[in-house]
């Protein structure tokens, strides 16, 4: 049955199709917007998407200033996957179902750069095991090297391998809603919030 | 220079006014004018409604009375619109002289700014002016920019209207919402119509516009309809009115 | 109902529809601001439009490509050549994995399907996870809008919504409290589900991956637990080069919400380790739009919905007076296409006002389509009597300029002369809420004769 609609579908696609036109060129480069310092940008849009971005020499200090923020204070089940940073009160790689981690309060991951234009941060899921964590914990830690901010999305697309991951994408800032009223709400399905380490030294 | 006067129908029967300020206003630039006798109607309303067949004749019509001049000049953009966007569906890409013709179809403020590049025009109009924009002399002939696009463009009616002696302009919440008209919408769609009306009405109120002016005598017949039935107190004039008051033609 | 009758019925209720206008007014200000601040929008508008308009030209070929490259990546892949197919199959791998709790994240392809309606009576639990999506299901009627489904309602009436399903204390109305009464509700649903439905928001020919957008998470949350995601997408939502992603995750957020982008941009390539992965592809009328010049721009949608945050019509008539999964202006072409029988109303709801052409960040032209749209149901003689009836009347009078100066001078002295209850009577529905033009005692034609011949005794 369902061959059957394939084959109708494109049948019928291909019985007036559109004259055909050429596909524009992108240039990563192209008339696209930059920055004079990417990194306050990217800073600043976080801020206006609800997460904080905290640069720091390296991961010692970053470790201090984890240790400040409060919900990680306040948490009980702890993940980390950047080593000397925060703590692990679980072993995710013992688990093996995702539902095992429905309770976690707290994450810190990685991720590999920041867009200047929109705050967001690229991630895979090669970098731990259950790309839950992204989404289930209540407040999450992103780490970026300092130094690896692009200013837009053409930059962007330029330098990572688009279907080498079976899960990645851009996360730009925590969960939010505004689904009632358009009172915007911080915290609706997944983290509550997003605290991103600009490391220096990473 | 062999310029016609392209007077909408509507504008013909219950506006003639705004047709002798568009003469006025012609005439105090030194514009010689013809009003072709045979012209009735562009074919918009039939057009607007689906009814292409109905509108054909009109369209064709219009070619054929309005051949041979150097420019037309119409006060109301959204007619021109019809002429210029909108006879694809009538004519071939290929006929000269409905390309011609077309072509030469000008709304007035672009007929002022563009052939004539009038520049500062001196004169009194000490009030206060909301502008409305219509939407076709808007978005399809761009005489201004639009809030939605992000390219600039000059804002040919305030332009015209700018160096005029005691002239001041509204500043709107909103400044180039529909005012509802619409063509039959306003009768199709009377609720929202006129609820969009009262909207516009409303921002000219609150920011103080004592005259209410726009390109396209359609918008503001609809407008003053509602103005004059709630008994507000604004003045309702046609651009080219204005100009012709404030210039003493 | 026709789409004035429902309109008429919103706008009677005054306030609110001042309130539903200004909510989306503000979305459409936040709109402008982040256009704004994007030196080379213009540009993005223009590019966004090409990359889709050559997609188009090519579907068969680079929906090839993708289906090759999907199943190279371990995912399965399914025809359906409408809505019921679509929901069979959906079912069919439902039964195949023994599910019995599915979470849902938007989709209006699945609206459009009226998936939910068939696996309830199914028998499944179906859980749109999407806050706004929960609020209208819990409350038994359709999304208003595509992105903003709940925006016509009230706080105070999901606080009693909620009050009533999630047990939150009676007259509570803060968005915040009853977000988080919503969030823990729905953990619950997302924990337990068996599968997770998504739709996409684009697909990529290059890769045989596609990509998901939400703020809340909850399409991610709903397909990282279960061990099954459908993904459900119309065949027109294909790009050809993960690079055309640029161009589009740039303009949409920023077109929808007034947001530099949404929170959360997934990826997905292939299942996750032990799961399984199913993408069904959907026609539903889309290879016929295609085939007409007139309308098939119209594919060229990614659903941002700022069509509708810009309308003055839907601002003051509510997403449901459109009866479609897709209402406003876009809606207004794509529903009346697949049933003009039943939405011959839809392209009149539209003052030609073409505001929804200049917000597109595809450039679709969307009021010239609402007006060829007018042609169309002409041609399927759809128009109906009075209106076809009184067009070809005035038509006639307005291709004989005598018949039309002799009608122009009679009906001004009727009016001049007429008492005003005859002008103003209940047929006349200018008059419900406007004068009519003060008629004047001559036309332009025969005082610019008058003119002329004054100018021409002078000289």
């Amino acid at each position: 049955m369902s061959s059957s609609s394939r084959e109708t579908i494109f049948t019928n696609l291909r019985a007036a199709l559109p004259e055909s036109s050429p596909l524009p060129d992108l240039p990563p480069s192209g008339p696209w917007q930059t920055f004079d310092d990417p990194f306050a940008r990217f800073c600043e849009v976080l801020g206006t998407v609800g997460g904080d971005c905290q640069r720091v020499a390296t991961i010692a200090e970053a470790n201090d200033q984890l240790a400040k923020i409060e919900p990680y204070q306040a948490a009980k089940v702890k993940v980390s996957v950047v080593d000397g940073l925060g703590d692990s009160t679980i072993d995710i790689n013992a688990i093996e179902d995702p539902h095992d981690l429905e309770n976690v309060d707290y994450a810190v991951l990685r991720g590999h750069f920041g867009v200047a234009e929109n705050g967001a941060i690229w991630v895979t899921d090669d970098t731990l095991k259950h790309r839950v964590l992204y989404f289930v914990p209540q407040h999450i830690s992103l780490v970026i090297p300092a130094s690896q901010i692009v200013n837009n999305m053409h930059e962007a697309y330029d330098r990572i391998e688009v279907g080498k991951h079976a899960f990645a994408g851009f996360i730009s800032g925590p969960s939010k809603t505004a689904d009632i009223e358009q009172s915007l709400v911080i915290g609706a399905h997944g983290a509550r919030s997003l605290t991103v380490f600009a490391v220096d030294e990473l | 220079m062999k310029v016609a006067l392209f007077i909408p129908c509507y504008v013909d029967q219950f506006y003639p006014q705004v047709g002798m300020a568009t003469v006025r206003v012609l005439e105090h630039f030194g514009v010689e004018h013809e009003f072709p006798e045979g012209q009735t109607c562009c074919g918009q309303p039939m057009a607007n409604s689906g009814c292409m067949p109905e509108a054909k004749p009109l369209a064709e019509k219009y070619i054929d009375v309005f051949d041979g001049y150097d420019h037309i000049v119409a006060p109301s953009g959204s007619c021109v619109s019809m002429v210029r966007h909108h006879y694809d569906a009538f004519f071939d890409s290929s006929d000269e002289k409905a390309n011609r013709v077309r072509e030469r179809t000008l709304e007035l403020t672009e007929f002022l700014c563009k052939v004539l590049k009038v520049g500062d025009i001196e004169g009194n109009f000490p009030h206060q002016v909301g502008i409305h924009q219509s939407c076709h002399g808007l978005r399809e002939l761009r005489l201004s920019s639009s809030s939605e696009v992000m390219t600039k463009r000059p804002d040919m009616l305030r332009g015209l209207l700018d160096n005029l002696n005691g002239i001041t302009f509204s500043k709107l919440q909103r400044n180039d919402e529909c005012c509802g008209f619409g063509g039959t919408f306003a009768v199709a769609e009377e609720a929202v119509s006129c609820m969009m009306g009262e909207d516009r009405i409303r921002d000219h109120l609150d920011s103080g516009t004592k005259v209410l002016t726009a390109g396209d005598m359609s918008c503001l017949m609809h407008l003053e309809g509602i103005i004059r039935r709630q008994k507000h107190d604004i003045r309702v004039m046609h651009f080219s009115e204005i100009l012709a008051e404030a210039i003493g033609a | 109902m026709s789409h004035p009758t429902l309109a008429k019925g919103f706008v009677n209720n005054k306030p609110r529809a001042q309130w539903h206008d200004k909510a989306l007014w503000f979305v459409r200000e936040k709109r402008d601001r982040m256009a704004h601040g994007v030196p080379e929008w213009e540009e993005l508008r223009q590019q966004a439009s090409a990359i889709k308009i050559h997609t188009m030209s090519q579907l068969p070929n680079y929906l090839e490509q993708f289906e090759k490259n999907a199943k190279a990546l371990g995912v399965h892949v399914h025809w359906a050549i409408d809505g019921d197919e679509h929901n069979r199959i959906v079912h069919e791998i439902l039964q195949q994995h023994n599910v019995k709790r599915v979470v849902k994240s938007k989709s209006m392809l699945t609206e459009e399907c009226h998936l939910n309606p068939f696996l309830e009576k199914n028998g499944y639990e179906v859980v749109d996870t999407d806050l706004g999506e929960r609020i209208v299901q819990l409350r038994n009627e359709p999304p208003s809008h595509i992105v903003l489904p709940a925006i016509h309602i009230k706080k105070e009436e999901v606080g009693e919504c909620f009050h009533e399903h999630l047990g939150t204390e009676k007259g509570a109305s803060d968005p915040n409290y009853l977000t988080e009464a919503a969030r823990n509700h729905l953990r619950e649903r997302f924990c337990s589900a068996d599968a997770g439905i998504t739709g996409v928001n684009f697909a990529l020919a290059e890769t045989g991956g596609f990509v998901v957008c939400t703020n809340e998470g909850n399409a991610d949350l709903g397909v990282s637990l279960p061990k099954l995601h459908i993904a459900c997408m119309g065949i027109e939502k294909l790009l050809p080069r993960a690079s055309d992603l640029a161009v589009f995750l740039r303009l949409l957020a920023r077109s929808a919400t007034g947001q530099p982008i949404t929170t959360y941009s997934s990826h997905f390539h292939g299942p996750r380790e032990g799961s399984e992965m199913h993408i069904v592809l959907v026609d539903n009328g889309r290879s016929g739009i295609l085939q007409s010049p007139e309308f098939r721009r119209s594919l060229n949608c990614i659903r941002c919905g700022a069509c509708m945050n810009t309308c003055p019509v839907y601002r003051r008539s509510g997403g449901h007076s459109y009866e479609s999964a897709v209402p406003g202006p876009i809606g207004s072409i794509l529903t009346p296409l697949k049933t003009p029988e039943s939405h011959s109303s839809l392209p009149f709801a539209c003052s030609l006002c073409g505001s929804c052409t200049d917000v597109c960040p595809v450039k679709i032209d969307l009021h010239h389509q609402l007006l060829a749209m007018r042609g169309f149901l002409d041609r399927k003689k759809l128009l109906g009597m009075s209106k076809k009836l009184s067009m070809k009347f005035v038509s006639g009078l307005l291709s004989h300029k005598w018949m039309y100066t002799t009608a122009g001078s009679a009906a001004r002295t009727a009016l001049r002369w007429l008492p005003r209850f005859a002008v103003y009577n209940p047929l006349n529905g200018w008059g419900k809420q406007r004068e009519l033009p003060e008629p004047p005692k001559s036309s332009f034609r025969d005082q610019y004769a008058a003119h002329k011949k004054q100018s021409g005794d002078k000289s």
